[in-house]
C-alpha cells in the first residue's frame, strides 16, 4: 500500500510529462488528480491504521560499493505517516484547485499546451516529498530532497517568459544547493563515524558518535556537533531560514498553487522533519540545538518585521512561512520534537489555504497582486472572504485563553511558545511574542486592505470582480476543517501529555527522540499563567494595532512610513540582504570566474606554453619543412621516432619473452 | 568466442579499409551510401560487444577474454579485460552510432569523415583492450590521429590553432611516457601488462641532481606516466587545449573527444600508476588530489563567465574530471568505484550534452549564448531534454551524474576530508553554471527574429538523445549495472595497493 502511495504520483507525472498527447490535456489533468486522491485515501488509512510498530520495505538495490550499502526503501513510522497526509492531502486538494486556477493562463498564448506540463511538475514534485518523507536512509532522503527541489525550481520558472520568474528560479535552485553542500557532508561524516547511511544503524551508534572527536577543517570536533551543524544547515536552506532564505519569497513568481503546496505546506517544512528524523542524533548535539533555536527565533522575528510593510499580497504570506518555519525550528531546538511536527501540521493546512484564498483573490482580481489595489471585496467574494477569515484566526491563534478549544494555530503556536518558556530559552520566548504580535498586524492587514474600505485602484477589475470556480472552493472548504478543528483533535497526541506523545509517536521505536526531554515539556504544561496567556494577548495587541491603522485612521501608516522612513525603507527591502549577498557572492563570484580566466587560463597558463613552444616549435618546423598541415606530421614523425627507439631497445634485449 | 575482443577491434577497421578502398565517387549516392555503412558497421559492432556483456563473468576479478599472439619483432599481441576496462569498450560501441548520427549531416568529404570515426573507433578500443606496453602505446597515440583530422579538416574557423594546441600537450605527454616505459622494459625485461602489475619496481631514495627523491624509482616511472595521463584528464593546469579543441571539433568529434578520449588518462591510472608504482602514487597522492580540487573550483569559476556555451561545456568537463582524479587517488574502494562511474557516466552526459549543443550550432550557426533567449516557446521538447542533461551534469540524485560525484567524494573524505570539503563545493558551482547557461538559451521572453523560425527536435536528433536519457537514468536509479562489474576488480586493486603500500612503509 506504501508503495502505491509513493508510486501513483510518478506514474501520473510520468504519462501526463510525457504521453499527454495520447489521452489528451483533461486525461491527464484528470489521471494526475485521480491518482493524488488515491495516494492520499490510502495515506489517511495507513496513519489511522498505524499499530506503533515501525515497518520496512526493500524495494530494490540502490549504491553498493564496499562496506557502503544503500537500498531503495520505506520505512514507516508515526513521522512518515504525518507527513505522508499532510502532503498527500495537500496536494490532492492543490491538484484540484488548479483545474481552476490554471484554466485560462495569460501568461501563454492559445497554442501553447501548458497544463498537462503543470500537473506532472505538481505530480512529480509530491512524489519527490514521498520518497523524501518515507526514505529508509540518508540517500534516499537526498533523492527526494534535491528531487522537491528540482521540482520547485521548475515550478517557480513555469511562466519561463518572466525574466523575474527565471532569476528566481535558479536562486531558489542554487540557495538551495548551499544547503545540500550541508547534507552531503553529513552524510560523508556519517559514513566516515558510522560506516552507514541507514536511519537505524545510525540511531544506534548515536551515544558513541557523540563520544567521538573528529579533526576537520585544521581543528578538533566533536563528532555529533559537527554532523548535526551540517545537518541544520542543510535544513537552512530547505527551509528559508535566515541566511539562506532569501529565495523563498522570489518563489513566489511561481503560480499560487505551487506556493501553497511547495513554499508552504510541505516542501519548506523538510528541514524541520529532517532535524525530527534525525533527533536521535540531535539529542547529543547541544550547542547546535542551542545554534537551531536561536536561528529559528531570529528568522520568525525577522521574517515578521518583513512582512508588516509587504504591498504584494503573496510575498506578505511568503514571509508569514517563512516566520511560522522559525516557530518549528524553536520548537525542535528545544527538543520538543512532537511539537515541532504539531505546528508543521497544522500550519500546513491554515498556511496552504491562506495561499489558495489569495489566489482566489489574484483571480478574482485579473492577476493584480498588489494589495493597494483591492479593497472592499468582502461582498464580491464572500466565500473566499469567509475562508481567508479562517485561516486569519488560525495563523493569529485565536482561542478562549486557558483552554485547548480554538482554531488550530492557537494550539500548536502557543505550544511552541510555553515550550520556549519551558525549555529557558528567554530569548527565543520573546522573538516569538515579538513575532506573534507582528504576525497578527500583518494577517489582519492584509485582511483589511483586501476585503474592508472602498475599492482602490483599476475600477474596471473590481467591477468585474466575481467568486472562483468551485472546484477552487472546495478545496479551501476542506481545508478550512483542518485549519478549524487539527490543533484540537491532535492536541494530545503532540503536546498534552507525556502519555499521549509516547503512545501516538510510538518513542520506543525511534520515531522522534525516546529522549524526550521531561522536564522541558514538564515545565512547558506548568507556565506561569502570564506565559500562557501572552500569545493570546500579543494576538489581540496585534490585531489592534492593525485596526487602528487600516480601519480606524487609514491615514497613519503613510504618516508613520514618513515619520521613520529610514526604518520603513529598511523592513520593505528585507533588510537589504538581497543586495548585501550580490556585492558579497554574486560579484565576486563572477569577478573571480573573469580573472581565473582571463588572467589565469589565458595569460599565465597558455601564455608560458606558449611561450615554451616558441622556442621548440620553430625547430620541428625546420625539421618538418613547411608543409601546410605540418602539425600533422610533426606528430607522425614524432610517433614514428618514438616507435623506432622502442623497438630498437625491444629487439636489443632480445624480445619480450 | 576466444576472439570476441580482436573481432571488436578489428570490425570497425576493416570496415574503414574496405569503405576507403571500395568506395568512390563523390555524388550524393556515395555520401549515402557511405553513411549507411558506418551506421551499420558501428551497430553491429555495439551488438557484438554486448556479447562481452553477457559472456563477463562478474565474480572474476582476472583478466577475461584474453588473447595472446607473437606479433612482428618479437613483440606479442595481447589483449583481454577486466572490471575496470569492459564497460569502457561497451561505452566507446554504445556511442559510435550515435557519433555517426551526429556526423551524418556533414557534406564535406562524407566518406573520408565516416572511415576516420571507423578507424577511430577501433583503435579507442585497442586502447582500453591492449595488455602490453608496446601495444598499449601504439593504440593510444594512434587514437589521437583520427582526433587531430576530425579537428583539423572538418572544425571549426581557428581549428589549426586548436590542432596545435592539442598536439603540443598530448605529445609532450607522451615522449616523457615513452622513456618511462623504455625504462620499465630494461628493468624487467617484459612489456607485458599483467606481468608488469605483478612487479615490484625499486623504492629506494635516488639521488637526481642532487635532488633527494622518495619512492625512487617508482617515484620517478610514476611522475612520466602521470604527466601523459593527466594532459589527457585532463587536469589543472594542463587543461587548457580541452576548451580549444571542444569549441573548434565538430559536434560528432566533441562527443568522442569528451566521452572517450578523456577517459585514456583515467584509465592510465587505474591500469598503470596504481598497480604498477603504488610507492609512487601515494607519495603524490596528496599533491593530485589538490589539484583536482582546484580544477573543480577554478574550472566551474571559469565555467560560469563563459559566453560560448561549448567552451562552458567543456570546462564543465573539466570540473567532472576532477571528481575522477579525486576518487582515483584517495585509494579506497568508494573513491575508485566513484571515479568510474563518474568516467562512464561523464561519457554519457557530456556527449549528451554537446550533442544538444550541436543541436542549437546546426540551427543558426553560432554558438554564442547571446544569441539565444526564449527559446523553450519554439522547441519544448529540445527544452525537456536539455533540462535533463543539465540535471544530469550537475548530479541531481536519480541520474547517473550523481553517483559519481556522490562515491568519488565519499571515498575522498573518507581519505582526506579537507579534500572532501573543497571539492563538495563543486556541487554549489555546477548548479550555478548549469541553470544560469539554460536560462540564459531557453528562458525569457522570445524576441530575437533569428529564433522565431526555431523548429523543435526532428526524429534523427531524438534517436540520437533518447538512449542517453535512458541510459542516465537507468544507471541512476540502479547503479549495480556499473558497481557489479567494476567492483571485484577494485576491491583486489584497492588490496594491492594497500599491502605494497605496507611493504613500502615498512621498509623506510
Amino acid at each position: 500500500m506504501e508503495t502505491i502511495i509513493l508510486l501513483a504520483p510518478l506514474f501520473g507525472a510520468v504519462v501526463a510529462g510525457f504521453g499527454w498527447r495520447l489521452i489528451g490535456e483533461k486525461g491527464a489533468l484528470a489521471l494526475t488528480t485521480g491518482l493524488l486522491f488515491l495516494s492520499c485515501l490510502l495515506s489517511w488509512i495507513v496513519f489511522f491504521g498505524f499499530d506503533g510498530t515501525t515497518r520496512h520495505v526493500t524495494l530494490m538495490r540502490f549504491l553498493e560499493s564496499g562496506t557502503l550499502d544503500v537500498t531503495w526503501g520505506l520505512r514507516l513510522d508515526r513521522l512518515t505517516a504525518i507527513m505522508l497526509i499532510v502532503v498527500t492531502t495537500v496536494s490532492a486538494l492543490v491538484h484540484l484547485y488548479s483545474w481552476g486556477y490554471m484554466a485560462d493562463d495569460p501568461e501563454f498564448d492559445a497554442d501553447e499546451p501548458y497544463k498537462a506540463r503543470f500537473f506532472a511538475y505538481l505530480s512529480f514534485f509530491t512524489f519527490t516529498m514521498l520518497a523524501l518523507v518515507t526514505a529508509d536512509n540518508l540517500l534516499q532522503m537526498f533523492f527526494g530532497w534535491e528531487g522537491v527541489g528540482l521540482a520547485s525550481y521548475l515550478l517557480i520558472g513555469f511562466y519561463f517568459k518572466r525574466p523575474s520568474a527565471g532569476a528566481a528560479a535558479i536562486k531558489a535552485f542554487v540557495m538551495n544547493r548551499v544547503g545540500d553542500f550541508g547534507f552531503l557532508m553529513a552524510m560523508f561524516g556519517l559514513f566516515y563515524l558510522a560506516g552507514s547511511l541507514d536511519f537505524d544503524t545510525i540511531f544506534a551508534q548515536a551515544p558513541e558518535i557523540a563520544q567521538t572527536t573528529v579533526a576537520f577543517l585544521w581543528r578538533d570536533w566533536n563528532a555529533a556537533e559537527i554532523v548535526c551543524f551540517f545537518l541544520f544547515v542543510g535544513a537552512m536552506g530547505k527551509s528559508a531560514q535566515l541566511f539562506l532564505h532569501t529565495w523563498l519569497p522570489d518563489a513566489m513568481e511561481g503560480p499560487t498553487p505551487v506556493s501553497a503546496l511547495i513554499h508552504a505546506a510541505t516542501m519548506v517544512t523538510a528541514g524541520v522533519f529532517l532535524l525530527a528524523r534525525m533527533s536521535p542524533l540531535f539529542e547529543y548535539a547541544t550547542e547546535v540545538k542551542h545554534f537551531v533555536v536561536f536561528i529559528g527565533a531570529t528568522t520568525a522575528f525577522f521574517a515578521a518585521t518583513v512582512g508588516l510593510v509587504q504591498n504584494d499580497i503573496k510575498r506578505v504570506i511568503a514571509y508569514s512561512t517563512c516566520s511560522q518555519l522559525g516557530y518549528m525550528f524553536v520548537a525542535a531546538g528545544v527538543g520538543l520534537y512532537p511539537v515541532a511536527m504539531f505546528h508543521l501540521f497544522t500550519h500546513a493546512f491554515f498556511k496552504a489555504m491562506l495561499f489558495l484564498g489569495a489566489g482566489s483573490v489574484i483571480t478574482a482580481m485579473h492577476h493584480e497582486q498588489d494589495m493597494r489595489n483591492y479593497g472592499g471585496l468582502r461582498a464580491k467574494i464572500p466565500l473566499t472572504f469567509w475562508a481567508m477569515l479562517i485561516g486569519t484566526l488560525a495563523i493569529t491563534g485565536v482561542g478562549i485563553p486557558l483552554t485547548h478549544i480554538g482554531f488550530a494555530g492557537f494550539l500548536s503556536k502557543d505550544a511552541v511558545i510555553e515550550g520556549a518558556w519551558g525549555a529557558g530559552a528567554g530569548y527565543a520566548y520573546w522573538m516569538l511574542i515579538i513575532s506573534a504580535v507582528f504576525t497578527a498586524f500583518y494577517s489582519w492587514r492584509l485582511m483589511f486592505l483586501t476585503f474592508w474600505g472602498a475599492p482602490r485602484g483599476d475600477h474596471h477589475a473590481h467591477d468585474h470582480a466575481h467568486e472562483s470556480p468551485m472546484v477552487m472552493l472546495i478545496p479551501l472548504g476542506v481545508l478550512a476543517l483542518g485549519a478549524v478543528f487539527a490543533g484540537m483533535i491532535w492536541y494530545n497526541s503532540f503536546f498534552g501529555s507525556e502519555a499521549g506523545i509516547a503512545s501516538f509517536f510510538a518513542t520506543e521505536s525511534g520515531a522522534v527522540s525516546p529522549a524526550l526531554d521531561h522536564e522541558v515539556l514538564e515545565a512547558a504544561h506548568h507556565t506561569p499563567l502570564l506565559v500562557t496567556a501572552s500569545p493570546f494577548i500579543a494576538m489581540l495587541v496585534g490585531f489592534g494595532t492593525a485596526w487602528l491603522f487600516y480601519i480606524r485612521d487609514t491615514g497613519l501608516p503613510a504618516r508613520m512610513a514618513a515619520r521613520f522612513g529610514l526604518l520603513y525603507r529598511f523592513l520593505l527591502n528585507k533588510w537589504y540582504f538581497d543586495e548585501i549577498y550580490d556585492l558579497l557572492f554574486v560579484r565576486t563570484t563572477k569577478g573571480l570566474g573573469n580573472f581565473l580566466w582571463k588572467k589565469g587560463d589565458v595569460k599565465i597558463i597558455d601564455g608560458t606554453v606558449n611561450g615554451v613552444a616558441l622556442g621548440i616549435v620553430p625547430m620541428l618546423a625546420r625539421l618538418a619543412g613547411r608543409m601546410q598541415s605540418g602539425y600533422l606530421f610533426h606528430y607522425a614523425f614524432a610517433m614514428v621516432i618514438g616507435l623506432v627507439v622502442l623497438m630498437f631497445w625491444v629487439v636489443l634485449a632480445g624480445g619480450s619473452q | 568466442m576466444e576472439n570476441l575482443l580482436s573481432i571488436i577491434t578489428f570490425v570497425p577497421l576493416v570496415a574503414a579499409t574496405i569503405l576507403a578502398l571500395v568506395q568512390h565517387g563523390q555524388s550524393e549516392a556515395a555520401d549515402r551510401n557511405a553513411r549507411w555503412f558506418a551506421l551499420i558497421t558501428t551497430i553491429v559492432t555495439f551488438l557484438i560487444s554486448l556479447f562481452l556483456l553477457v559472456g563477463f563473468d562478474r565474480t572474476n576479478p582476472d583478466f577475461q577474454f584474453v588473447e595472446e599472439y607473437h606479433w612482428i619483432l618479437g613483440m606479442k599481441y595481447k589483449v583481454g579485460v577486466d572490471g575496470i576496462s569492459v564497460l569502457f569498450v561497451v561505452l566507446i560501441t554504445f556511442l559510435m552510432p550515435i557519433t555517426v548520427g551526429a556526423a551524418w549531416i556533414e557534406n564535406r568529404r562524407v566518406k573520408e569523415y565516416m572511415v576516420t570515426f571507423l578507424i577511430l573507433e577501433g583503435l579507442m578500443i585497442g586502447v582500453f583492450t591492449a595488455l602490453d606496453m608496446v601495444l598499449f602505446y601504439l593504440f593510444f597515440e594512434a587514437s589521437l590521429i583520427p582526433m587531430f583530422l576530425v579537428i583539423g579538416i572538418w572544425g571549426g574557423r581557428q581549428r589549426i590553432y586548436a590542432t596545435f594546441k592539442f598536439f603540443l600537450y598530448t605529445f609532450f605527454g607522451s615522449v616523457v611516457m615513452l622513456v618511462a616505459m623504455i625504462a620499465m622494459f630494461v628493468q624487467t625485461g617484459t612489456t607485458d601488462i599483467t606481468e608488469l602489475m605483478q612487479y615490484t619496481f625499486p623504492t629506494e631514495t635516488m639521488t637526481v641532481l642532487g635532488i633527494s627523491i622518495p619512492g625512487g624509482m617508482q617515484t620517478l616511472l610514476f611522475l612520466a606516466f602521470f604527466v601523459s595521463f593527466a594532459v589527457k584528464v585532463p587536469m589543472w593546469p594542463v587543461h587548457t587545449w580541452l576548451p580549444d579543441a571542444h569549441v573548434q571539433a565538430p559536434t560528432a568529434g566533441s562527443v568522442d573527444l569528451a566521452a572517450i578520449l578523456l577517459k585514456m588518462g583515467g584509465y592510465g591510472f587505474l591500469r598503470f600508476s596504481l598497480p604498477m608504482f603504488p610507492a609512487g602514487a601515494s607519495i603524490m597522492a596528496d599533491f593530485i588530489m589538490t589539484l583536482s580540487v582546484i580544477a573543480i573550483i577554478w574550472t566551474s569559476l571559469v565555467a560560469l563567465m563563459q559566453t560560448d556555451m561549448k567552451r562552458l561545456i567543456a570546462y564543465s568537463s573539466v570540473a567532472h574530471m576532477g571528481f575522477v582524479t579525486i576518487g582515483i587517488f584517495a585509494v579506497n574502494q568508494q573513491g575508485i568505484d566513484g571515479a568510474m562511474f563518474q568516467m562512464l557516466s561523464h561519457g554519457v552526459v557530456s556527449s549528451a550534452l554537446f550533442l544538444s549543443v550541436g543541436v542549437l550550432y546546426e540551427r543558426l550557426h553560432t554558438r554564442e549564448i547571446a544569441a539565444y533567449g526564449g527559446i523553450m516557446k519554439r522547441m519544448p521538447a529540445y527544452a525537456m531534454i536539455f533540462m535533463f542533461f543539465t540535471m544530469a551534469n550537475i548530479g541531481l540524485p536519480g541520474t547517473s551524474g550523481f553517483i559519481g560525484e556522490f562515491l568519488a567524494i565519499t571515498g575522498a573524505f573518507q581519505a582526506h576530508s579537507t579534500i572532501g570539503f573543497f571539492a563538495a563545493t563543486g556541487v554549489i558551482l555546477s548548479a550555478a553554471y548549469g541553470l544560469w547557461l539554460y536560462r540564459r538559451i531557453f528562458m525569457g521572453p522570445l524576441v530575437k527574429e533569428s529564433l522565431k523560425g526555431l523548429k523543435d527536435l526532428d526524429l534523427r536528433e531524438k534517436l540520437m538523445l533518447i538512449p542517453l536519457v535512458v541510459l542516465i537514468v537507468a544507471l541512476g536509479v540502479y547503479p549495480p549495472f556499473i558497481t557489479d562489474i567494476v567492483g571485484p576488480t577494485v576491491v583486489r586493486l584497492v588490496q594491492n595497493y594497500d599491502a605494497a603500500i605496507a611493504v613500502f612503509t615498512a621498509g623506510q
